[in-house]
């Protein structure tokens, strides 16, 4: 560890809040429908796409009507994208000549680009056409960002709410959130990464001959364009099968830390939104304060474990046993771990180092870090609203202790609101333990394994992580393109991504009918350190404890395996 | 639901004309204006205007008189249509096997200096095109002598490509090893 790498890690972490803060603002005039300096050129685009989709933007929808334009919309996205996946032997734009995909390949990248976690069972440069990463790949990163960010607009209007009805439009909601925020801020991201060495092409390839005579193919996508949204949208999905450990995807030390950052920033800036949306910047303030203590922790605790020596290389006399293994020269350990906090705190799943090859312990933090429920701070708003939820469940558990029903944000939190809320977090470890605990014991399941032992339940245990919480990296050592895999994974993927959805509109919908209180006496402060301790207390007892035994199985026994003796158990 | 239906299809069709095929479009026509160089992958040519590679992409090198590349894991190395790391984890067998095999083999070729880190670990992308300094070092001695050149020239064309950390803390010190070559076959041609 040297201060270099820890300002390294800092000034990235604190980058991400610093930009999204801003940007927090601007997204909230645009949830709100409030002038922006885009209106003159977006006003009229937006009024095309709801004259000819028949919407009334104005028209504020129930829950149950939201939650159903959004699972129509969501539908509708993958069922285009499952087309396009298996018919792209035949559309234009294949200079590669890719055929089209298995029916359990294309199921599982369509949930999985629809459901915001872009986890690949394929290698993108040896799958993908050009026309489907653009046309399929590229619009999917757009799109779930987007539902996850009108989530978010939904639950905040309806804390605004005194005794309202409606919680907004969905169609509004995502079509803003893309045209004003999406599309121009990706515009400019894809420029500068393609001035700083970005790949950008519609050509398949380009052959070179290798000065030792070898020749080698060096394959090429419309690169810079997918990358942008693929970070400021939280998705993760690379073009290559390295994702941006690749030196097309990410040249440089300075392409590195523009695309680290730009992974959290809107979902820090969907914090920012809803704070001014609903007038209660400092109780959002202290979710920001809770959100960053756990990902600092976790980032100290991640670059720690990573700095220790790496048997295999101590095995074989390295002076300087750095575990270099899956890591890039020109980022080193400080910009490796600093990217996987990042990529795992939210729900992003890019990577720019192979998390397969970590110290144990470090792969068990990137795990921790997702099973805490995507919240740090999580997708573009789908974060955000679960943040919502575990200090509504904060709130409840202080309740009980004093005996008031207890309030958050001026609205009661009453059974109904604490029945979805408790549905919306323990979908996760449902689905990640259920289906880990099966594949665990299951033969055909396990032929997809590389490395044995402990490891091995690793490799289970965060690909169940990384769909169910829609996040999308992986210990890629798993051969997942196969049925059994692309199958569970799928259903993991949507399980995690719509079960929260709805149960979040849910609530959404019962508060919106009640009455916004003022704050009274016996109203719990939510600004204060206090309840950011409360609040950091509700989260690692949700997160931390139900999935500590699985953890203690995988990556904890692998810690003490390699205390206990030297290299190749 | 059913009432989204229409408004959900006629959105994701305009969606991905202009997510899909606009937006892209639209970057690929403005880098290929702008940064043809970057945007076609930063391609290096010999004198004959022949394409030898990609300054950001790496390439195997076995011979005495070349700085070697990091072991790669893509296809049979530096596959770069095959991106891949090695996906091992810390205690697996195969890689201390792996790892004290090209430990070996260096010991062999560059003598029993200290051997850095990234000189026997595969790279995440297969492709890195970077060694560290260190690494670098240590085979200025071997290439320098199959050239017939004092150690301190081939040292000095390393250096020259070398680059540092961004402002000092960003990221890490290396060398690329396909310009540091092609600069060595410029300026000390083998005898």
């Amino acid at each position: 560890m040297t201060i270099q790498g820890w300002g390294e890690i800092a000034l990235t972490l604190g980058l991400s809040v610093l930009i999204g803060w801003p940007l927090g603002i601007y997204l909230s005039r645009v949830w709100n429908g409030e002038r922006t300096w885009l209106d003159p050129v977006l006003r009229p685009v937006e009024g095309v796409f709801y004259k000819a989709s028949g919407v009334d933007p104005t028209r504020s929808q129930g829950w149950l009507g939201y939650a159903g334009a959004l699972l129509a919309f969501n539908l509708v996205g993958f069922l285009a994208l499952y087309a396009l996946l298996r018919l792209q032997g035949g559309l234009p734009l294949n200079p590669q000549g890719f055929g089209g995909l298995s029916p359990h390949l294309a199921f599982n990248t369509a949930v999985s680009f629809v459901t915001n976690t872009n986890w690949q069972s394929y290698g993108g440069e040896t799958t993908m056409s050009t026309l489907t990463q653009m046309a399929g790949l590229t619009v999917q990163n757009f799109l779930s960002a987007a539902t996850g960010a009108a989530i978010a607009a939904a639950l905040a209007r309806a804390f605004v709410a005194n005794r309202g009805e409606g919680v907004g439009n969905f169609w509004a909601d995502m079509t803003r959130t893309t045209l004003y925020l999406l599309l121009p801020a990706s515009l400019i991201l894809a420029l500068v990464l393609a001035g700083l060495g970005v790949v950008q092409s519609l050509s398949a390839s380009v052959a070179a001959m290798g000065m030792e005579g070898g020749q080698q193919t060096l394959s090429l996508f419309p690169t810079a364009s997918q990358l942008a949204i693929k970070q400021l949208g939280v998705n993760g999905g690379g073009i290559f099968n390295v994702n941006s450990a690749h030196p097309f995807e990410n040249p440089s030390a300075l392409t590195n830390l523009i695309t680290a950052i730009s992974i959290n920033v809107l979902g820090w800036a969907a914090f920012f939104a809803f704070g001014r949306s609903v007038l209660a910047k400092k109780d959002v303030r202290a979710l920001v304060v809770a959100a960053f203590v756990l990902l600092a922790a976790c980032a100290a605790g991640l670059y720690a474990a990573e700095s220790q020596p790496a048997p295999a290389l101590v095995a074989a006399g390295i002076q300087q046993p750095v575990n270099m293994e899956g890591k890039e020269v020109r980022f080193g350990v400080p910009s490796s771990v600093a990217w996987a906090v990042q990529t795992t705190g939210a729900s992003n799943g890019s990577v720019n180092s192979m998390h397969a090859s970590y110290m144990p312990l470090s792969g068990g933090l990137q795990m921790f870090l997702m099973q805490l429920g995507e919240i740090l701070p999580g997708g573009i708003g789908s974060g955000l609203a679960i943040m919502v939820v575990m200090a509504m469940l904060a709130v409840f558990v202080a309740g009980l202790m004093v005996g008031r029903t207890p309030e958050y944000l001026g609205k009661k939190i009453e059974a109904r609101e604490i029945q979805f809320a408790m549905v919306a977090v323990l979908v996760l470890p449902l689905a990640i333990l259920g289906f880990g605990a099966v594949a665990a014991v299951f033969p055909t399941a396990l032929a997809g394994l590389l490395n044995p032992g402990p490891h091995g339940l690793s490799e289970i245990l965060y690909a169940y992580t990384s769909a169910a919480a829609n996040n999308g990296s992986a210990f890629a050592g798993l051969t997942a393109n196969a049925p059994w895999w692309n199958t569970t994974l799928g259903l993991g993927m949507l399980l995690g991504r719509f079960a929260p959805a709805v149960a979040v509109l849910a609530i959404a919908g019962s508060l919106v009918a009640k009455p916004k209180l003022a704050p009274s006496a016996g109203t719990l402060p939510t600004h204060g350190p206090l309840f950011v301790g409360l609040l950091i207390g509700v989260i690692l007892i949700l997160g931390g404890l139900q999935f500590f035994p699985a953890l203690a199985l995988g990556p904890i026994v692998e810690h003490f395996q390699m205390l206990a003796g030297p290299a190749g158990v | 639901m059913l009432r989204s239906i229409r408004p959900a299809i006629v959105m994701v069709a305009l969606f991905t004309l202009l997510l899909g095929l606009a937006y892209p479009l639209a970057v690929t026509g403005v880098a290929q204006a702008v940064f043809p160089d970057q945007a076609n992958g930063s391609l290096i040519r010999n004198a004959d205007g022949q394409v030898i590679g990609s300054a950001l992409i790496g390439q195997p090198f076995a011979g005495a008189a070349y700085l070697h590349p990091r072991p790669s894991a893509a296809g049979d190395g530096y596959d770069a249509a095959g991106s891949s790391g090695s996906n091992l984890g810390p205690l697996n067998a195969d890689l201390a096997a792996r790892v004290a095999e090209e430990a070996r083999n260096i010991r062999a070729e560059d003598g029993p200096g200290a051997i850095a880190a990234d000189a026997v670990t595969a790279s995440a992308s297969g492709l890195d095109p970077d060694i560290s300094p260190a690494y670098a070092r240590l085979q200025a001695a071997r290439i320098a002598a199959a050239r017939g050149v004092p150690v301190q020239e081939v040292q000095n064309v390393i250096d020259q490509h070398t680059d540092g950390a961004l402002l000092g803390f960003i990221g890490q010190p290396h060398v690329n090893v396909l310009l540091t070559n092609r600069a060595l076959d410029a300026r000390v041609p083998a005898s």
